[in-house]
């Protein structure tokens, strides 16, 4: 096997649009990412990147494919770990359909080798992230403030 | 889908051995078909099918079709909202404590 995976789901009470609003909007993402946001024009071809809170830039790409509210699809490559942006890039495929009442969410994140250790390190955050989300997006507030609390 | 039932449905799914099994397998090694599942189960085919319909139906896999293949990947989302609502609310230094004592205890008779 030459290519690492994960792919992660969570069915949210809320509609696409708002998923993609939640998943494009800077200041709304860092009420879930702990701080980190997202920016880009967010078509096909636009540049994007994550930037934490004291505004170094964490990972950066281009997004390939963007089709609101359906599918999001980003080139991911670490910018601030040397071992992990040594890798290259990564694609990460965001998925967004209706399921019932509610709306599923499908992450995707493949790199191009096995073992990675970007699918690793990143694997660890998204649960988290999306967790937070889904109860953001639900109840109106995150459940975690701190992605490491004592 | 209520929050009630979805709940119901994860903790349906966890209390079974050999669907916590599966879950250490795809931990383990993520993005299995049925047959490479099979390989590691004392279980029939269509048993494997069928617990792996209850974790999917949980949300604890996910099934992606790669080509003609089916691959099961772990997914730990759900797990997370577990800890997040049945474990870190009744979290306890002291209760860190016992379980860092039971676990030395119990050690030692392995």
């Amino acid at each position: 096997m030459t290519r690492s995976t994960f792919v992660y789901v969570t069915y949210i009470r809320t509609t696409p649009e708002k998923l993609w609003s939640a998943l494009t909007d800077a200041e709304f993402m860092k009420q879930y990412w702990f701080g980190v946001h997202g920016e880009s024009a967010w078509t096909a071809g636009s540049p994007w990147k994550t930037v934490s809170p004291s505004g170094q830039v964490l990972d950066a790409g281009e997004i390939v494919e963007a089709d609101p509210p359906r599918r999001l699809v980003i080139r991911w490559q670490n910018q601030f770990k040397p071992e992990l942006k040594a890798e290259g890039d990564s694609l990460c495929a965001m998925d967004i359909e209706r399921s019932g009442t509610a709306v599923k969410l499908s992450i995707t994140h493949t790199i191009e080798r096995a073992p990675s250790k970007l699918i690793e390190a990143v694997s660890g955050g998204w649960p988290k992230v999306l967790s937070n989300l889904k109860s953001l997006l639900e109840t109106g507030c995150a459940v975690l403030q701190d992605p490491y609390p004592n | 889908m209520t929050e009630r039932r979805d709940t119901d449905l994860l903790f349906k799914a966890l209390a079974d051995p050999s669907r916590r099994k599966l879950l250490d397998l795809l931990h383990k090694h993520d993005g299995r078909n049925l047959n490479d599942l099979c390989e590691h189960l004392d279980m029939t085919r269509q048993g494997v099918t069928q617990h792996l319909a209850v974790l999917q139906e949980a949300n604890l896999v996910a099934a992606v079709w790669r080509g003609r293949e089916k691959l099961h990947f772990l997914n730990p989302v759900p797990l997370q909202v577990i800890y997040e609502r049945w474990i870190a609310k009744f979290e306890k230094p002291r209760l860190k404590a016992l379980g860092d004592l039971k676990r030395r205890l119990e050690k030692r008779h392995d």
